[in-house]
């Protein structure tokens, strides 16, 4: 026997759903009000600006420019994209349409497994691996002068990382499209090149973005690995060879030891805001392109 | 082969692993007809007309033997140019897939496909095709709309121009009728009775009234098998088989 009849638990199991998604619809802005009250000190004596556009990063003398952090992040994420983005999307292509379907039996458990590796993990495979090849061969062969510890080092050892995701959603995409679509090409007249590259790229345009849109986000909040491999210097990186640091590792670097300066606090959890912020910018973006590509 | 035989199946066989799907399959397919391929859903008829445009290479796991003679050419055995052979067919699947572009681009890119690039003439040519697959008047104004908002009718219509701008000898349809309402059936089925003079139609279908309305000839498969074979007049009028009897009554299917 019950407490309630059938409609008041209707009634209560229905605000319990609306509870959950209240919550879930308002964790981002919550997490947004927080940083933002706590960062709210540092912007009431700079201007937003400043604090974006300054190069000058010196806690101990107030001054806390935040351009470097954001180019290193913007630097790392493209440079780890471009890396990511032909390699997952060729290998998606090849697996699902020109090898047989127990090679993917295969693949995803292999996948599966670099999904699940802890990120620290990646990190000293780059100080061990990357970081050395950078600097030893890739770097003299090239004619530059680097330490390894980069933002190439770092892009290299991201776009490892987000590979395994974005390739699964991609290799999903691909299996989701109908054959018959395959069949209505081919039998047009289309190669199957011509059939990938007209149709079914076309036709999963909109989840290829979001897959990579997924992948930048990762990218661009991910901390520990790329703290351990980018150098942590604070300076304009002028090539992909140069030593740079990231918005995250600012933020995980610093936090222990950052009360004795004033005002640290406040720019560190700015440098939070901006994270979301540049999160949410990328976010919109994608959301703009699938719609624009979902037409068809 | 003989002058009004279009395409000529001899001994085919397919097998997927163990099973076999086509046993010993023999056909005449008359030109410039309608042939109906007749029976139960399972009985090997999409397979058959995989075989046809050589769909079934995609399907590694099918083992194909026996031959398909079109125009006293071998085409299990046409290797080189596979797609030229295609485009000797227009295919009609079963529900439509239409190409991820625009109406317009949807019959342009088949013309592509077959070397037209001049913009003038790709212009006339999807008028062109659009008119015989019954559309043009009712989208005339909306060709450069995805294809993905016309009615699932429309959708199946604008294919069977794409099929048709492809300039196929031969038509191979799926059961095209199959998901469209009466109203779109029907649209299908008149303009397969226009075309009919000028291309060799292979219909699959279930439905035996759209075989009686409209096939000339008419093949009936049970099993993999090829029951019985002839014009629509000696099948539905006078059938030799058991099983031909049984199915035309509606006992089984």
């Amino acid at each position: 026997m019950y407490l309630l009849n059938r409609a008041q638990r209707h009634t209560v199991n229905t605000t319990w759903m609306i509870i959950s998604l209240l919550l879930v619809a308002f964790l981002p802005f919550l997490l947004f009000i927080g940083l933002y009250l706590k960062s709210v000190l540092l912007l009431h004596d700079y201007s937003l600006g400043d604090l974006i556009f300054s190069k000058i990063w010196k806690p101990s003398a107030g001054k806390f420019g935040f351009y470097p952090f954001i180019v290193g992040s913007i630097w790392v994420t493209v440079v780890a994209m471009m890396i990511t983005a032909p390699v997952c999307l060729l290998t998606a292509i090849y697996v699902t349409q020109y090898t047989k379907k127990f090679f993917l039996r295969i693949m995803h458990p292999a996948i599966d497994i670099l999904a699940g590796i802890p990120s620290v993990v990646y990190g000293l495979w780059g100080i061990l691996v990357i970081v050395p090849f950078i600097s030893r061969y890739l770097g003299p062969w090239l004619g530059v002068k680097t330490m390894g510890y980069s933002i190439l080092a770092a892009s290299f050892v991201l776009s490892i990382m987000i590979i395994p995701f974005v390739l699964n959603i991609l290799i999903e995409i691909f299996r989701s499209i109908p054959t018959e679509l395959k069949e209505a090409a081919l039998s047009l007249g289309a190669t199957q090149w011509q059939t990938i590259k007209h149709v079914l790229v076309k036709k999963a345009l909109p989840g290829i973005i979001a897959a990579f849109g997924f992948g930048l986000a990762r990218a661009f909040g991910e901390t520990m690995a790329v703290l351990m491999v980018v150098g942590n210097v604070v300076r304009l990186p002028k090539s992909v060879f140069d030593p740079g640091y990231t918005l995250p590792a600012l933020i995980a670097n610093n936090y222990g030891e950052m009360l004795s300066i004033p005002k640290y606090d406040s720019a560190l959890m700015f440098a939070a805001l901006l994270l979301l912020a540049v999160s949410l910018f990328f976010n919109l973006v994608m959301h703009f392109f699938i719609v624009r590509y979902n037409k068809y | 082969m003989d002058q009004d035989t279009k395409i000529e199946i001899r001994d085919l066989n397919v097998f997927a692993g163990k099973t076999q799907i086509l046993k010993n399959v023999n056909i005449e397919i008359p030109k410039n007809k309608i042939t109906v391929i007749l029976g139960p859903s399972g009985c090997g008829k999409t397979t058959l007309l995989k075989c046809l445009n050589r769909l079934t290479d995609l399907y590694p796991e099918l083992k194909v033997s026996g031959r398909i003679m079109i125009d006293d050419n071998n085409i299990l055995e046409a290797k080189e140019d596979i797609y030229k052979l295609r485009q000797q067919m227009g295919l009609l699947s079963q529900r439509p897939y239409p190409l991820p572009m625009t109406i317009y681009n949807n019959i342009a890119y088949a013309l592509k496909l077959r070397g037209i690039r001049n913009r003038r003439e790709t212009h006339k040519l999807v008028m062109h095709y659009l008119q015989q697959a019954n559309l043009w008047d009712e989208i005339r104004t909306r060709l450069r709309e995805p294809a993905s908002r016309l009615s699932i009718g429309q959708q199946q219509r604008l294919c069977l121009a794409r099929g048709l701008a492809v300039n196929p000898e031969i038509i191979l349809a799926d059961e095209p009728t199959s998901a469209l309402d009466p109203i779109s059936s029907q649209f299908i089925e008149e303009t397969f009775g226009r075309l009919r003079n000028d291309y060799t139609i292979v219909l699959v279908t279930h439905v035996l009234r759209q075989a009686k309305r409209i096939a000339d000839n008419v093949v009936f498969m049970y099993l993999g098998e090829v029951i019985e074979q002839g014009s629509v007049e000696e099948v539905f009028g006078n059938p030799k088989m058991e099983k031909t009897k049984l199915y035309l009554g509606g006992t089984f299917n």
